[in-house]
Order: structure tokens, then sequence, then C-alpha cells
């Protein structure tokens, strides 16, 4: 384990200066080198947060494994499932370089001290929610995560050059299951219409509060650990989401989205920032659901991890 | 900005450009090169039987599997017991879709699995019991793994037609994972603590009366010159010398009685597989004639 630096930045001007000129310079941290406290605390939670949300974000999906209408999608969305499982480990093992250790985040995790995206507290409730969250949810994303293969912290960059990869699969695997429920019957186009209008707002907020809103951007971007204000990014997924839903054929459910020339982007209406910081305080459908299934599984494995400990402990004295 | 264009390359680009996602979509065709036309002397339907008895048993294991996500001990356990799933259910896939070939129906692999009842499903009661706990879950694992791969190493070398030889040559290094995974949780959970030492004993001791039933014959099997029966001993021995490994004991249970001569091959099962199949098969039954 790293040991957590503690040394104030007043007392080794030498350090923060050699920290501030590797960023100034677009290289990267390492994790043996030095980094002021606020930094280390910042990526920690930040890690932490995008690597429940993937362990978290198994669930809505998983809700329709058991029940996929055919064996393709099935393995698809177990395969995906699976994606997720890993894209938490190598979070997770980038966490652990700043000095801290799995167990300790899925503590936090269930007992609510650290967070994961809001997002996953909305119910899948019917098989197009599966498309539509590769397509809207992952495309969220990806808008919100290609910034951060540039992120000044080494092993996080590295780790979500290839969370991005298989994001941009399960993304085109989304809306290609979308494109195949549009051209089938009438029920299978009122369920991608009906998930659609379910899951834009929510998406829209994946991106935070308002710009105004978010005190935590302006140092997060300085230390170029963020690329692109909330507002921004928000933005780009809608330029780059309403033609795609012209493709598909759906409506997006916001009466004020409108090409603006001027701008050369669309104008759209603002997401009810009350319900987003409901949910976010632990009100949302499923905030509760979705805790207790990872604490369940936690607490139901705890007998296992420690017979696979003492298996090792035993291995270990046999053979040195 | 350098990631502008990562974000294009990623998330706009060309739908029908391969090289700008992670992985294509053109994957390997599993029997490329397998000449799929049927031997003449085999009997069509009991072909096509025999590819449902082994298809189902796969299907119903990979659902079973599937229940285990989100709710493993370990994220690492997240990630193999999906790969076991994936591996099973694309064995289930391929034997299905040969089922429906050779019996000249022309049935898909999702006729098979979401368009039959209950009673016509042909796999082993062992298969379709629940999960019960890790213990329980691994302990199945184990059986099945090491009579799938006895039975797919012969079917590899004397199966009498070509797809099902191309689908258990696979199946083989496939079934060794689950099989070595299996045995590696068996040794932890065995020579781990006092508790889970008595959960894997008494995981071993629930699955064993269902052991039976790999090795008694249909007679579909029979008539193709497959009977199970001749793998029960090497079966039966490879699992011992893994459970007296794990410093446990082998089971002398009973194997579970049969129904007037009849169990899970006949399409006579246990009560879980109709709350399985009602679960698997909903959504799909919702929309008769859809395309997904």
């Amino acid at each position: 384990m790293v040991p957590v630096q503690t040394a104030e930045p007043e007392q080794v001007p030498e350090l923060v200066e050699r920290f501030e000129a590797v960023i100034a310079a677009e290289q990267r941290i390492e994790p043996r080198d030095w980094m002021p406290d606020a930094y280390r605390a910042t990526l920690v939670r930040q890690i932490a947060q995008h690597a429940h949300s993937e362990i978290i974000g198994m669930q809505p999906e998983g809700n329709w494994l058991t029940r996929a209408p055919s064996l393709r999608r099935k393995a698809i969305l177990l395969a995906k499932a699976q994606d997720e499982a890993g894209h938490g480990l190598y979070l997770y093992a980038a966490a652990e370089t700043l000095g801290v250790d799995r167990s300790e985040l899925t503590e936090k995790l269930i007992s609510g001290r650290q967070k994961y995206s809001s997002i996953f507290n909305y119910p899948t409730l019917n098989f197009a929610d599966v498309g539509v969250i590769g397509w809207l949810v992952d495309g969220a994303a990806i808008c919100n995560q290609v910034p951060l293969c540039r992120c000044s912290y080494g092993p996080y960059a590295r780790a979500m050059v290839r969370v991005c990869k298989e994001e941009s699969f399960h993304q085109r695997q989304g809306y290609e299951l979308l494109m195949t429920l549009m051209h089938g019957t009438e029920a299978q186009r009122a369920m991608v219409q009906d998930a659609v209008d379910r899951w834009w707002w929510p998406s829209l907020m994946m991106f935070g509060p308002p710009d105004g809103d978010s005190p935590n951007t302006a140092q997060s971007m300085a230390w170029r650990i963020k690329r692109h204000t909330n507002d921004e990014l928000r933005q780009r997924f809608v330029d780059m989401t309403v033609p795609q839903a012209e493709h598909l054929g759906v409506t997006l459910p916001d009466p004020e989205l409108r090409w603006n020339e001027e701008r050369g982007s669309w104008d759209f209406g603002e997401p009810d920032w009350s319900e987003l910081m409901r949910v976010i305080k632990g009100d949302g459908p499923c905030n509760t659901q979705r805790i207790e299934v990872r604490r369940a599984a936690h607490e139901d494995g705890a007998w296992v991890r420690e017979a696979a400990a003492a298996y090792a402990r035993k291995e270990k004295e046999r053979h040195g | 900005m350098t990631d502008d264009h990562v974000y294009l390359t990623l998330a706009e680009g060309d739908h029908e450009a391969e090289a700008r996602w992670a992985y294509g979509t053109g994957f390997a065709d599993p029997l490329l090169g397998v000449d799929t036309a049927p031997a003449p002397d085999v009997d069509g339907a009991d072909l096509s039987l025999y590819c449902q008895l082994l298809g189902d048993d796969a299907l119903v294991l990979a659902q079973r599997l599937i229940e285990w996500t989100t709710h493993a001990p370990e994220l690492e356990e997240e990630v193999a017991l999906a790969n076991l799933a994936l591996d099973l259910l694309g064995q289930a896939r391929l034997l299905l879709t040969r089922a429906g070939q050779v019996d000249g129906t022309g049935r898909t692999e999702d006729d098979f699995a979401y368009w039959r009842a209950e009673h016509e499903f042909r796999n082993v009661r062992l298969v379709e019991a629940e999960n019960g706990d890790f213990a329980f879950s691994i302990a199945r694992l184990l059986v099945f793994a090491t009579a799938r791969g006895a039975l797919y190493r012969r079917l590899a070398e004397a199966a009498p037609d070509a797809v099902v030889r191309a689908v258990a040559a696979r199946g083989v290094k496939e079934l060794a994972y689950h099989q070595e995974y299996a045995a590696a949780w068996l040794l932890r959970l065995g020579d781990g603590t006092a508790y889970s030492r008595e959960r894997m004993q008494a995981g071993l001791d629930a699955v064993w009366p269902l052991v039976d039933e790999l090795f008694t014959a249909h007679e579909v099997e029979l008539r193709l010159g497959l009977d199970p029966a001749g793998l029960r001993e090497p079966v039966e021995a490879e699992l011992a010398r893994a459970i007296e490994r794990a410093t446990l004991a082998v089971p002398t249970a009973r194997p579970l009685a049969r129904i007037g001569g009849r169990a899970g091959r006949e399409g006579v099962h246990g009560e879980a597989l109709g709350r399985l199949l009602a679960e698997l098969q909903v959504v799909a039954r919702e929309h008769p004639g859809a395309t997904w």
C-alpha cells in the first residue's frame, strides 16, 4: 500500500512546484509521486464513486438477464454485466494505488458514506430499458469518461482507455437492440418510446448539476482531473443524441428541444434538478434496494472470503 | 482537442466502420469449416433429441449461474461465474440450433428455449435445482463439469454427428476450466475454516442424490450408442479425488427416486424447473412472433 502523504504544501515548496509543473506539462502523476492531500482525496472519491457505479450498475440490467427474450440477447447482456464487474475491478485497483483498499471502499458504499451514479437508482421496467441504458446511459458515460483518458492521474487515465472502449461497444449494442425493436411490432416500438421517456431526463442529469451549482469543478479542472464543465458535456451529449433519436424514430420527451442555428447546437429544456437532489439524498425509486442487494451479497459472501483467506494462510504455512 | 477526436471516433463514428469500435461485431462462426450435412445412417429425430438432452442441461445450468449475477461473494466471482454461464449458453445455442436442423422442423435455438413446455425440456434434475448457497452451487458445478467434460471428450471422437463433435471438442476446453474453478473453490471451502468446511460438506451431500441421473441412459442415448453408464466409474473416481484433496468425505447419499421410471431426461422434473422457465420465457411469450 502507498503511504498517504501528510506533508503540508507550505512545508515542501519544491514538491508542490514539481507537482504543478507535471500538471502544467500535461504529464501524468504516478502513485509514488508526491501529491497534495486534497488531490489524492478528490481522486479517491471520484474513482471509488466510479467503481461503485460500475458494480451497482450491474443491477438494473441484471434485472433482465434471466428474462432476456432471445438467447443471443441474453448472451450479449451477460457479457455486458461481466464487463461492468471487470471495470469495477480495475477502477478499485486504480483507487488502491492511492492508499485505500477495496474492502474499505465497499464498506463505505454499503454504509452510504460514498456515492455512485444516481442514474442507477431508477428501475428498469421493460426489456427496451436494456437498449436505452446502452444508448443513453452508456452514451452519457462515454461523454463524461473519454476526457478522463487524459486525466492527470496515470492509473485512472489508463484504466479509462479500456473502460471507454468497452463502453462504446455497449453503446453500439444498445443502439442495435433499439433499432431491432423499432423495426419490430407496435408493442416493441411502444416499449422503446416508454423507456426513452423514462431515461432521457435522468441521463441528462448524469452530467451533474449546472455549472453554477458545481463547486468542485474549478479545482478538478485546474488539476486536469476534469477537462470540461458539466454543462459543456451535457450539451455535447444532447448534440450527439438528437440525430441518433431521429434516425431511430423515437421522440425525446422535451418540448423545448430545437436547433439553434446561431450556436450550432440544440437548445433543450431544464432538467428537474429537485428530482436529482432527492435521488442523490437517498429518496430515488431504488436507492434502498440497490444498496441492500450489494450489502446482502457482501455479507452473505463473508464466510466464503474468510475461507479463502484461511486456506491461503494454511498453504503459506505448509509451503513457506 | 485530442479527446474530442477520441470521442468522435468512439461514439459518433460511422456505424458500419468496424475498426472504430473496440471489437468488431462479426464474431467468428464456431462451426466454420465443419461439415454440417447429417450423416445418412443416423436417425434425425434421435440426433435432435440427443442434442436437446445436452443443450437443455447447458441452458438450464447457464440460467442458474446467471442468477448469481450481483449476488456473488466477490467481484472476481462475478466475472468468473458469468464466464461459465456464457460458455454453457454458447454450447446450448449450438446444440439447440442443431436439434432443429436435423429433425427437419427448422426450429431455432429460441423456439426450443422459449416455446417448449416444461415437460418437453430434457435436462437432468441436477441442473435445475435452485442455487442454494455458494457451496451447493460449487458442488453442483464440480459434478456437472467433471461429468460433462468426460462426456465431451468422448463425443469429440465418437459422436455420430460432425456438429456435435465440433461442439464437444470446443466444450472440452471450456469444461476443463469450469472443473478447475469448482475444484479450486471446493479446496478453499473444504480446507478453509471449520464453518466453510461444514457448509461445503453439506453442499456436496445435498448434490449427491442428483448425480446418478447423469449416468442413467435415456433410450435415445442407447440407440445412438452413447450410453453414459460407462462414464460413471471414471467420473466418480475423479470427483472422489477432488473431494478427498479438499479433506472432505465422499457423500454416501442415495440417488433421488424416479417417478414411474422417468426423470428429467424423459421430461419429468422437480418443481423448480417450472419457475425457472416461467422467468426465462415470460418476455418472449408476451410477444409471439416478435424478433429481438
